[in-house]
């Protein structure tokens, strides 16, 4: 009985991951998922992810647009503004929050703000993302 | 003779109808026994009669821009296109041996691909239910051949499933599915389902569960020839004396489920991502190409447009020569501006707050896409593998084969990336060589052929594109239902228009229709005025 118990869980377990797979609206990359990364540090989190645009001295850079320098750049002076910006997205600044978990942002905005030419030393928290922070945009269409 | 047999078939309704009352009624009566209702395209718009001498400023000469210019100048409008590159099309790119592309921070790529071998960048597939597009690829006589979508033969890796070895799609979305069939039946048999289903169902599904599965007369998923019909032979049939063929093993529900293989299975449901799909011949710039050739003399390029400002009379927008700094401005009467809303919302222009507010809460999300060139097809001549994806879970996220020229000698080019998400973000801060080396180890992982044919590749981060800063827009729920409307209303002089600004979003379909409705709207406003 356990063994049939066991069974009808695994298929109703397969059945309904079977069914979550993501929508594609976008063309996407496409169904393989990309497997966990492991930025851990702040630093780390800044080289796989954030200098992609703003540039690996954080000098940001331009194109028909703007990268903004987030070298020297006093709006990090209140950790506030960069949470709302890298949990919620900015135009061509995308959302981390599905990405990133709250304590992750925290290191990545402490990283900045206290390397390329920033000293704003105070650390920036969990809590403080938890708080100023948006959860992860839905997507359903 | 039961009522049943009296009634047509919807079938036969249809070619009766189809027949008596021409196309038009046929396409109305499907619609309205929930068929067809796959696009909200009717046909080209029909613009006429805009006043003597009126003008427009078009901004941006991607396939929205490209399209509003074709229609307004049939319209009798006066066009003037103001483009930021020096060709026409926008996302709408390929490239080709002998170009050279220069990437946000300065990195220069040169292209290397002998001739005929071509990377699409950006767009490279075309659902046929974006009939927008495949309307004017008609119109302008653009060819196009199959987008190989979907193949059994292709591979699925998963780092940790299978020790890290590739796996033939066959191979375990059989599996998948026979085993799974094999659990269901098996809650039905001992009654777990009898609350839910009723006593005919259960024997419908039991009989369901037999032949989607494959599952023997005990109705247990376990290998045979029966199985191996559908997930491949460890020898395949042949003919004469060694014709016969024998079964290979299925994997069991544990390894299969490692290899999280119901996510391709899932991505081919996916209405965007279905069969029929369709490319250019010769590269997707065909498209953009094709409308210039009607458009061309309207576009100036190299204008990168750096303010945008209208009065009740008119716009005038400010622009820069991008070789020689200089500015210029140019006037019309009205604006259909198709920018990307990642660079728009940095340009400053005069339009309400809400407009302005709805460019920075659009979102946009950035693929690395690579083209590799080998010396031979070892993916057709070793591996039996012609068009269609082989998915990973590395960076790279999937292999693509190219769908043209096959079985032909000789170098060819194969899509080594196309990595969204997290690890889209990793390889585009990469530099493009360190990139490059990246992705041909991730690759080779699944074509172990990689290094000894391997010849050159390029890389494009959407990322780092300088007139797009981002790949594709993506629009959250919320911003959705508080921004978009307020993104494509018209504001005076000026109206918006984009893939941003349709809820087609990421696809050529969606610029074209934004465009189409844009400029709709502007010529109404126009005659009123
Ligand atoms: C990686 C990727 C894969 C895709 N795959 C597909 C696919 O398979 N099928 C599909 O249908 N679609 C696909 N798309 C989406 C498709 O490419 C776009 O939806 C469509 O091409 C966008 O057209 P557009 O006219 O809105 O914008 P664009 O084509 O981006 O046109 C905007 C134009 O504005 C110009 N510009 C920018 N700034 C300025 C300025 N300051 N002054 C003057 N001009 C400026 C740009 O140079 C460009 O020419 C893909 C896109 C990407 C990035
Ligand atoms: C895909 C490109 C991209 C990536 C990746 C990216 N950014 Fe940004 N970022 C932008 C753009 C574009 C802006 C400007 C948005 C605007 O104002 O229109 C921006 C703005 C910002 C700002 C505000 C700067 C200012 O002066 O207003 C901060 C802070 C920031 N980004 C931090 C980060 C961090 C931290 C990461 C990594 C987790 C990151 N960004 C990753 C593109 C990017």
């Amino acid at each position: 009985m356990n063994k049939q118990k066991f069974a009808l869980q695994t298929a109703l377990v397969a059945l309904a991951v079977a069914g979550v797979s993501v929508p594609a609206t976008a063309d996407a990359p496409g169904a393989g998922g990309t497997q966990a990364l492991g930025p851990e540090t702040g630093e780390q989190v800044y080289r796989q992810i954030c200098q992609a645009c703003h540039m690996a001295d954080g000098k940001g850079a331009s194109g028909a647009g703007t990268f903004p320098a987030l070298a020297e750049n006093p709006r990090l002076a209140s950790p506030v503004y960069p949470i709302i910006v890298v949990t919620r997205g900015k135009g061509g600044m995308p959302w981390f929050s599905n990405a990133l978990s709250p304590a992750k942002v925290a290191a990545v905005i402490t990283y900045v703000r206290t390397h390329f030419g920033n000293h704003f030393t105070t650390p920036v928290t969990e809590a403080d993302v938890k708080k100023f922070g948006s959860p992860a945009p839905v997507i359903d269409h | 003779m039961s009522m049943k047999d009296l009634t047509p078939t919807r079938r036969q309704l249809l070619s009766a109808i189809g027949t008596s009352a021409g196309s038009v009624a046929a396409m109305q009566a499907m619609v309205a026994l929930g068929h067809a209702a796959e696009s909200q395209f009717t046909g080209p718009p029909t613009l006429s009669g805009a006043r003597k001498g009126e003008t427009v400023l078009v901004l941006g000469a991607g396939l929205a821009g490209l399209v509003a210019a074709y229609e307004l100048t049939k319209a009798g409008y006066k066009v003037q296109v103001l483009e930021f590159q020096g060709r026409p099309g926008g996302r709408n790119w390929s490239l080709r041996g002998g170009d050279t592309y220069t990437e946000v921070g300065g990195a220069v790529q040169k292209v290397q691909f002998q001739p005929g071998n071509y990377l699409n960048p950006g767009p490279w597939r075309i659902p046929h239910h974006h009939k927008t597009l495949l309307h004017y690829c008609r119109e302008f006589g653009v060819a196009l051949e199959p987008f190989i979508q979907m193949n059994h033969n292709s591979y699925v890796h998963q780092t940790d499933a299978f020790d890290g070895k590739p796996m033939r799609y066959k191979e375990v979305a059989t599996d998948f599915k026979g085993h799974v069939a094999e659990l269901l039946s098996k809650a039905i048999n001992v009654g777990s389902l009898d609350d839910k289903v009723s006593g005919e169902d259960k024997e419908r599904l039991l009989e369901a569960m037999r032949a989607w599965g494959a599952l023997d007369k005990d109705m247990a998923y376990a290998s045979s020839l029966k199985v191996s019909g559908q997930r491949g032979y460890d020898r395949a049939p042949g003919g004469g004396v060694e014709g016969a063929p024998t079964p290979s093993q299925i994997s069991s529900l544990s390894d299969v489920l490692d290899s999280k293989v119901w996510n391709q299975m899932g991505f081919f449901f996916n209405y965007v991502m279905q069969t029929t799909m369709f490319q250019p011949v010769g590269g997707m710039d065909m498209i953009g190409k094709a409308f210039a050739r009607h458009v061309d003399h309207l576009i100036t390029y190299n204008a990168k447009v750096v303010q945008i400002d209208q009065s009740a009379t008119g716009v005038a927008v400010t622009y820069q020569d991008t070789a020689s700094g200089a500015t210029a401005t140019a006037k019309a009467d009205w604006c259909v501006c198709c920018i990307p809303a990642t660079i728009l919302g940095q340009i400053p222009m005069q339009v309400n707050d809400a407009m302005k507010a709805s460019l920075k809460a659009v979102n946009y999300s950035a693929s690395v896409k690579t083209g590799l060139e080998f010396k031979r097809r070892f993916w057709e001549e070793d591996e039996s593998i012609y068009g269609g994806h082989s998915f990973t879970n590395q960076p790279i996220s999937l292999i693509s084969y190219p769908n043209y020229h096959y079985f032909k000698s000789g170098p060819a080019v194969l899509l080594g990336s196309n990595a969204g998400g997290l690890g889209g973000s990793l390889l585009a801060g990469m530099e493009p060589a360190a990139r490059l080396e990246a992705i041909l180890a991730q690759g080779e992982i699944i074509h172990p052929q990689y290094r000894q044919e391997f010849m050159n590749g390029v890389s494009v981060a959407w990322a780092r594109v300088p007139w797009n800063m981002g790949g594709n827009s993506r629009w959250s729920d919320d911003a959705r239902k508080q921004h978009y409307q307020n993104m494509v209303a018209m504001d005076g002089r000026i109206v918006l228009a984009g893939e941003h600004a349709s809820y087609i979003g990421g696809w050529m379909e969606g610029a074209l229709t934004s465009s189409i409705d844009a400029i709709t709207r502007l010529h109404q406003r126009a005659q009123e005025a």
